[in-house]
Parts: structure tokens; C-alpha cells; sequence
């Protein structure tokens, strides 16, 4: 077992010596995987900052019920009752142009604009909420009540959140595919890497062979390096995606106050953390088990 | 023990290296293998490591047939064996030390036990002061010695050399001549493939003569 461990370990020792023997090279090799994985990682952490913002709303969807700027209290009043007796309705709140307009004052950082308005330009509204969140079930609460006297315009506050949802879950199937290829990639670079490694390395593995070196003792450092130099590129991804996020909350610092619940940018979470050093760190493994296992019998068959 | 019955080597290509052969080398004995070059000496050494596989007859090594061993059995094998190549194959880019560690690295030691049998054998070739330089800075006699080093430091049953004296003057090979009567002497079994016959002169072994491949009496 002891023996077991210090092979191991001086394996460890023998990759480490390897890559600071050819520092350039490995350090460009680490920072091209490094790269091409903080794409797809990248890519899909943006998805998940708009996934979850776009679920706030999707999940509680709310129909606004626009009045004509016109109309007067009693015809307001009167949407109130159809609203209260409307059995598709769960509740309601009126927001007054009045009130609309305060708001609008304080939250969007428009206050000099909206004061220097001549009128209010902004039409007493409901919001509604419905018993049946269905897509169906609110598209039909809008057109009927779009059809009462005095309502304006009806909208669906959810459709964009439901539309970006749909388009991000393509999205997410691109960044799948993206990774996919990179995966691919990144096997590819390593069965490269390792194989010019095992041909400078020829007289060494034909020399231990012959004093008595199993296939596994060989292959072990070959191993180490494909895994840690995976491992390293997953690092340098994740220095490049914490940076990059870094840079926009920093950055949007004005802009992530005013939408402050939508846009405060998320790092990766410590699952994503951990699977962006172990997976490439596997397939690094894998491309260097593929490219040793190859090019060890090409060296026997001579 | 060694024991060789009918073995005959064929390459591809149709070059007949080795016909019927048949002999034992009791464990213990010293033995040379003499012949022109060409007559197959090195084939025959080969064949004992496992390095090649003989086309028919058996090659047997301590109870097992070398012919017939599992990919993964011939390591295991080889660790019976000190090798002593002509050529040396030393890693240039290790130093002495290092170089002869290498077999006890492979086989597992722990470092303290490691490095005292590395010295030991260093000491035993006579380049123990060496132990930092790199194989680079040693003349060809040291080399060959620092080859033998790394032969015998994990104590092999058996010590194969192909030609260890072949690139040598006669000074250096008198010295390693001395070298193999010395492990001879302490139970390892010596098979040399060699035509030095100043060598052969010094050591007075048991003689196996080769002719075109086949055993010449």
C-alpha cells in the first residue's frame, strides 16, 4: 500500500517536473482549453442569470388592464365591478395615473423628465391576477376584457418572460452542443499533446520496458498530465468567468441598482465550480488514456 | 534455470536467426555465447528476456515458458533478469543516480531502501562519487559500469550482457570482466553473448558456440 502510494506520488512529481520542463508549451496548451471551456461555461452561466430572472416573472403572471386616458371615475369604477364579478378572476389592484406616475418618478431615475410634463400622459390601470395561469386561460382573459367599454389596451405582463423563456431553452441546447464540440476539442488537444510526448519520450518507455516496466507504470504520468492539464484549463476558465462577472457587477453598478432584482449578475455556484475542474480534468484523462494506449502499441508492434 | 529444447527463431521477412536449438544453464553458472556476428547471439539473449518470442520449440525460466507468457506477465519476468546492453540505453536526461534507480522505481522501493541498494551498487561499479553527474560526462567504460549498475541494483536472479565489453579497450573490459566473476561469485547466474576472446580467456567460463543459428560443436 505504502508502495502503491509513493509510485503514485513520484507519477505526481514526474508530471509536475514535465510541465515545468516545457513551461511555454504547457501554459499555452492550458490557456487554449482554458479558453474554449470559459465559452460554453460562460454561455451558460448567462442563461441561467436570465433563466432565473425570467422565472420571477413567468411564474406569477399578471395582466395589466390599460383605460383610456380619458375616462372618467365612473367608467373606472365600472371595470372594477366586472372585474369583481368575473369568476376568472383571482384578485385585482388599481394603480391610479396618479400613483403610476410617482412611481415612475422614483424608480426610474426620470424624475426631471416626468416633471417637466405638461400632463400626466399615463392612463389609470389594473393589475390583474388570474386563477388559471395557463397560456390558454390568459390569453382568453385578455380578449375578453379587452372587449369592455372604456379598456384601451390589455397585455399579457408574462408573454416576454414565457417568449425569452422558450428562446433561452434553445439557447441552452446550442450551449450543450457548443460544449459538446468542445469537449471533443479538448480530447483532442490532449491525444495531440500526450502523443508527441510518448515519441520524445520513445528510448525512455522502450528503455523501462525492457527493465521490467508494466503497461500501467508507463502509462500512469501520461495519465497524471492529460488529467491535471484538464483540470488546469477548467481552473483557467473559471478564473476567466469569475473575472468576466466580476467586471459587469462592478461595471453595471448604476445600472444594477436601478434593476436591482433582475440584473445582479450571479457567479457560478460551487457545483458548477467543482464540475468545471473535475470534467475537464476527466476528459483530459480520457484523451490521454486514448493517446498512450495507441501509441504504446505502436511502439511494441516495432 | 534456464533450459532451451528445440527453439528456432524465424523474423519476418524469412531470416532464419536461431534453428533447433537446445541447451541448460544450471542457476549459478557462468556461460558465454561465442559466435561470428550474425550467428545469433543477440537473438538468443532476446529470447530469454522475452523481448522476442521464439517461432517454435519452448524457453523456459525458472518453471515458466517465456513463449507462452500473457502481455501482462512479461514485466514480471523481466525483473528476474539484469540486462547489460551494448548500447548502454542510459536516460541522458537523468542523472547517475537516478538512472540506476530506475528498476527499484519501478518495482516499488521506498525511497531510503532504494537509495542505500542504489549506492551500494553504485559503489560495487566503482562510481559512487559520480552519483550527480549525467550520463553525458562519463566515458565509455563508465558507462558501460553505470549500465551494469542499473543490471544488478534490484539483485536479478539472472545477468544478461550483449557485447558489454564491445566498444570497450582492453583495460575497461579487463575491469568489467571482473565485475561479472565478482556477481558470479555471490550466486547470480551469468549468460554473456560475446566474440571477445580476451574476455573469454580471463573468465574461463562454460562456452555455448553458435554457427549461422545453429549450436556449433
Amino acid at each position: 500500500m505504502t508502495a502503491w502510494f509513493s509510485q503514485h506520488g513520484r507519477s505526481v512529481a514526474q508530471t509536475l517536473q514535465r510541465f515545468a520542463r516545457t513551461p511555454l508549451g504547457s501554459v499555452l496548451n492550458i490557456l487554449v482549453i482554458g479558453i474554449a471551456l470559459s465559452l460554453p461555461a460562460g454561455l451558460y452561466l448567462v442563461i441561467d442569470n436570465l433563466k432565473s430572472a425570467s422565472h420571477q416573472f413567468a411564474t406569477d403572471p399578471q395582466v395589466s388592464v390599460f383605460m383610456a386616458l380619458d375616462a372618467d371615475h365612473t367608467e373606472v369604477a365600472r371595470v372594477a365591478v366586472r372585474l369583481k364579478q368575473n369568476p376568472r378572476v383571482q384578485s385585482f389592484k388599481l394603480v391610479s395615473r396618479d400613483q403610476a406616475l410617482q412611481e415612475l418618478r422614483q424608480s426610474s431615475g426620470l424624475g426631471d423628465v416626468v416633471d417637466s410634463l405638461p400632463r400626466n400622459p399615463l392612463p389609470d390601470a389594473y393589475v390583474v391576477n388570474s386563477k388559471d395561469n395557463s397560456p390558454q386561460a390568459l390569453e382568453a382573459l385578455r380578449d375578453e376584457m379587452a372587449q369592455w367599454p372604456r379598456v384601451a389596451h390589455v397585455q399579457l405582463d408574462a408573454a416576454w418572460a414565457r417568449r425569452l423563456d422558450a428562446v433561452l431553452r434553445l439557447a441552452q441546447l446550442i450551449v450543450a452542443g457548443l460544449g459538446v464540440l468542445l469537449a471533443v476539442a479538448l480530447l483532442a488537444i490532449t491525444f495531440n499533446t500526450i502523443r508527441l510526448q510518448v515519441l520524445t519520450r520513445r528510448d525512455e518507455i522502450e528503455v523501462i520496458k525492457l527493465i521490467g516496466a508494466t503497461d500501467a507504470y508507463i502509462r500512469r504520468p501520461f495519465l497524471y498530465y492529460g488529467a491535471l492539464q484538464g483540470c488546469a484549463g477548467g481552473l483557467v476558465a473559471w478564473l476567466i468567468i469569475s473575472g468576466g462577472v466580476w467586471l459587469v457587477n462592478h461595471n453595471l453598478g448604476e445600472l444594477s441598482h436601478v434593476y436591482a432584482s433582475l440584473f445582479a449578475f450571479k457567479s457560478l455556484a460551487l457545483t458548477d465550480s467543482i464540475f468545471l475542474l473535475l470534467i475537464p480534468g476527466l476528459l483530459g484523462w480520457i484523451g490521454a488514456r486514448l493517446s498512450v494506449g495507441r501509441h504504446l502499441a505502436l511502439i511494441a508492434s516495432k | 534455470m534456464i533450459t532451451l529444447s528445440h527453439v528456432s527463431k524465424r523474423y519476418p521477412g524469412g531470416y532464419q536467426a536461431l534453428i533447433d536449438i537446445g541447451f541448460a544453464i544450471e542457476t549459478g553458472e557462468m556461460v558465454f555465447i561465442v559466435g561470428h556476428s550474425g550467428a545469433g547471439k543477440t537473438t538468443l539473449l532476446k529470447l530469454l528476456a522475452a523481448i522476442e518470442r521464439p517461432t517454435s520449440g519452448s524457453v523456459v525460466v525458472n518453471g515458466q515458458n517465456v513463449g507462452a507468457l500473457k502481455p501482462l506477465a512479461v514485466p514480471f519476468l523481466r525483473r528476474n533478469f539484469g540486462l547489460v546492453f551494448q548500447d548502454h540505453k542510459l536516460l541522458f536526461d537523468r542523472n547517475v543516480f537516478e538512472n540506476v534507480a530506475l528498476p527499484l522505481q519501478i518495482m516499488g522501493y521506498a525511497r531510503n531502501e532504494s537509495a542505500r541498494r542504489v549506492r551500494a551498487a553504485l559503489d560495487k561499479v566503482g562510481l559512487l562519487k559520480y552519483e550527480k553527474s549525467f550520463p553525458i560526462t562519463l566515458s565509455g567504460g563508465e558507462q558501460q559500469r553505470l549500465c551494469i549498475a542499473r543490471a544488478i541494483v534490484h539483485r536479478p536472479a539472472f545477468l544478461l550482457a550483449d557485447e558489454p565489453t564491445g566498444s570497450l579497450d582492453a583495460e575497461y573490459a579487463t575491469e568489467i570482466g571482473d565485475l561479472f566473476r565478482s556477481f558470479n561469485q555471490v550466486g547470480v547466474t551469468v549468460v554473456i553473448a560475446t566474440h571477445d576472446q580476451t574476455l573469454q580467456a580471463r573468465l574461463s567460463p562454460r562456452v555455448i558456440a553458435l554457427k549461422q543459428g545453429a549450436l556449433a560443436l
